[in-house]
């Protein structure tokens, strides 16, 4: 029975889902429920995370068909974590949305649509099967479809139809790879791939897989020449949606990425290369697009970008040290990216602009809400004891130990103009004279009665305290991304957890 | 047989990718519907064509015995079929509503959102 708490994250989220379209047009009770299923999916998850600490690997095979033959579920610390993460993404987002999604949208079913996406996210985590990860990210996708084009409006829909088509390319190249994999192999259990890829004689249809593989999710995480359809999309839905999609999308296609590359494809010098320099070319466009926007969320949507490339460049430096730093960057990136999507939205709430240009003064005009912003900024910068500071110390130190020295060139690089724009950012919002509010069709902040205000600052206050508790508590943060690593560098204990449940189940029963 | 297929594949592929680059936004929808037939093509290939070999084993035998056709690559494509399905319904919603909205089906004037504010 214990082994079913595997599934627990994947079915509470779809059942809040389908419950909730039992109240289709009931805005309240809506609330209500997706935030109550989000906190109990945020118990499910530390619970499931707890016991993988605790008690080793979580499996369960689907139906009870044993290993490479059935469906395969499997929690490792990285996957739990993750799932965990995703929970505190969801409880902050679904918490913000019941404030500042219009009741237009949430009449055409903004939460269901919103669980089916967190489902589909914890189900991509948690599966250890090839083809169900992409049924997974085909549930993930076709809600973000839905979530990105409700409301209909012009921008909306120019963006839709570019992230639509980029990631349906994805889909169908990693589709394309599936079916080449099991061509070759044979099977579609990721352990058993993990056995069999190695034997393969034909190197080269290896590589090419390999390859496409990289492009698949390359797309979906926004890695150089492929991202043009983040910044062309992540601006243009309301922030809720923009901070679920800044948080976590982009994040599961680089999970998928250390998955593949940890497990599958491993000790392929031509495959690191390429993913380093893939990595470095990221960080520098990202970066250099980020400078030139003025848009709030077209800023931090290079600076996602840029910083994709530090996690990928740690994982193409392939060494336990870039791995640590790699998995440590992706806890910090997923809980400061959801924030500061919404303390974007917040700031358009107060001032009705978008444009970091046209604001000002909200430091002596907004105190609070500047303090709650400076602690998701100082995070992404990397300020001492915020949450940013350590995963870069733990890049540069396995860039310099290992003597990646381009590699560590453009970390730093990319550091420095992320300090660089945050800075400007802080100049032109914060600083500066103070300059009216501008009144665009919904209620200004400084309208609202005290407790809604108060309802707008929870979830940016919740992830400001766990972004703090990534900095702060950063040993144990740290000693969680060291096992992470050393289960990723050595994947045999992953592949005996796979293959030996059946024989643990009969044991239990 | 198989040479005919794969040549098919590759036709897919090739004319879903030609498809795409193009500017016309009901041309691109065509050309995600080859490449995603082609995908599922290619996965049927991969499977093997095998003539008359159902998977079942034989009631005195405890395994196979025989060469025998694998029956997961038609499962793996059913699922697929069914997901391009929804998702080129929600394409084709998605174009309609984008020509009606926007005014235009040239992918090249849809660029408001890479303009600055």
């Amino acid at each position: 029975m214990t082994q079913h708490l595997i599934l627990l994250p994947i079915v509470n989220q779809l059942l809040v889902a389908v419950l909730l379209m039992f109240f289709y047009g009931k805005v309240k009770t809506q609330r209500v429920l997706s935030v109550a299923g989000s906190v109990l999916n945020l118990i499910i998850a530390g619970l499931v995370l707890q016991r993988v600490a605790s008690h080793g690997f979580l499996t369960l095979q689907a139906g009870n068909w044993q290993a490479p033959f059935g469906i395969t579920f499997i929690a490792d610390h990285f996957a739990a974590l993750m799932v965990l993460l995703t929970a505190i993404s969801g409880l902050a987002v679904s918490f913000f949305s019941t404030k500042t999604i219009h009741v237009k949208r949430v009449k055409f079913g903004f939460f269901p649509i919103f669980h089916f996406l967190l489902s589909g996210l914890n189900g991509a985590f948690l599966t250890g099967d090839i083809f169900n990860l992409y049924v997974w990210f085909e549930v993930m996708i076709i809600s973000s479809f839905v979530l990105l084009t409700l409301g209909a409006r012009k921008q909306q829909l120019e963006g839709a139809v570019k992230y639509f088509t980029l990631n349906l390319l994805a889909s169908v190249i990693f589709l394309t790879a599936i079916g080449v994999l099991y061509g070759i192999t044979g099977t579609l259990n990721m352990a058993d791939l993990a056995l069999k890829v190695p034997q393969v004689e034909n190197r080269g249809l290896v590589h090419v897989t390999a390859i496409l593989f990289f492009i698949g999710f390359g797309i979906k995480s926004a890695v150089f020449p492929l991202y043009f359809w983040l910044p062309a999309s992540y601006h243009t839905p309301p922030a809720a949606v923009s901070a679920i999609f800044g948080g976590l999308l982009t994040k599961v296609g680089v999970y998928a990425l250390v998955r593949m590359f940890t497990l599958i494809f491993t000790d392929d010098l031509f495959l690191q290369r390429m993913i380093l320099g893939v990595a470095v070319m990221t960080i520098f466009s990202g970066a250099l697009g980020a400078l030139v926007k003025n848009d709030m969320r077209k800023i931090f949507s290079y600076l996602i970008i840029c910083h994709i490339g530090f996690m990928i460049g740690g994982l193409g430096m392939m060494t336990e040290t870039a791995l640590v730093g790699a998995v440590f960057y992706l806890i910090h990136d997923i809980v400061v990216k959801t924030n500061l999507f919404m303390v974007a939205g917040m700031v358009k709430k107060v001032t009705g602009k978008q444009d970091t240009r046209v604001m000002g003064g909200l430091y002596s005009t907004h105190p609070l809400i500047a303090l709650l912003a400076a602690v998701p900024l100082f995070s992404l910068v990397g300020f001492p004891p915020l949450s940013g500071f350590w995963p870069k110390l733990e890049l540069f130190r396995a860039a310099l130990t290992d003597g990646f020295y381009t590699t560590f060139a453009f970390l730093l690089f990319g550091s420095f103009i992320t300090l660089f724009v945050v800075a400007k950012m802080w100049k032109r919002v914060f600083w500066g004279e103070i300059i009216t509010p501008l009144k665009q069709g919904f209620t200004l902040f400084d309208d609202e009665t005290p407790q809604r205000k108060l309802m707008f600052l929870l979830p940016i206050v919740f992830l400001a305290c766990v972004s703090l508790y990534i900095g702060l508590g950063a040993n144990h943060v740290w000693q969680l991304s060291q096992t992470i690593a050393g289960e990723l560098m050595d994947p045999q204990p992953y592949i005996e957890a796979v293959f030996e449940t059946l024989n643990s189940a009969e044991y239990e029963n | 047989m198989e040479i005919l297929l794969a040549v098919t594949v590759g036709l897919l592929y090739a004319s879903g990718m030609y498809m795409i680059l193009r500017r016309s936004l009901v041309k691109l929808i065509i050309g995600l519907i080859l490449l995603g037939n082609g995908a599922n093509l290619l996965i049927f290939i991969l499977g093997r064509i095998s003539k008359g070999k159902p998977p079942i084993i034989p009631e005195t035998e405890k395994f196979f015995i025989d060469a025998y056709a694998d029956p997961v690559p038609q499962a793996l494509i059913l699922t697929a079929i069914v997901i391009s399905f929804g998702l080129q319904s929600f394409a084709i919603v998605l174009i309609k509503r984008a020509y009606k909205v926007v005014g235009t089906d040239d992918l090249d004037e849809m660029n408001t959102t890479d303009e600055e504010i």
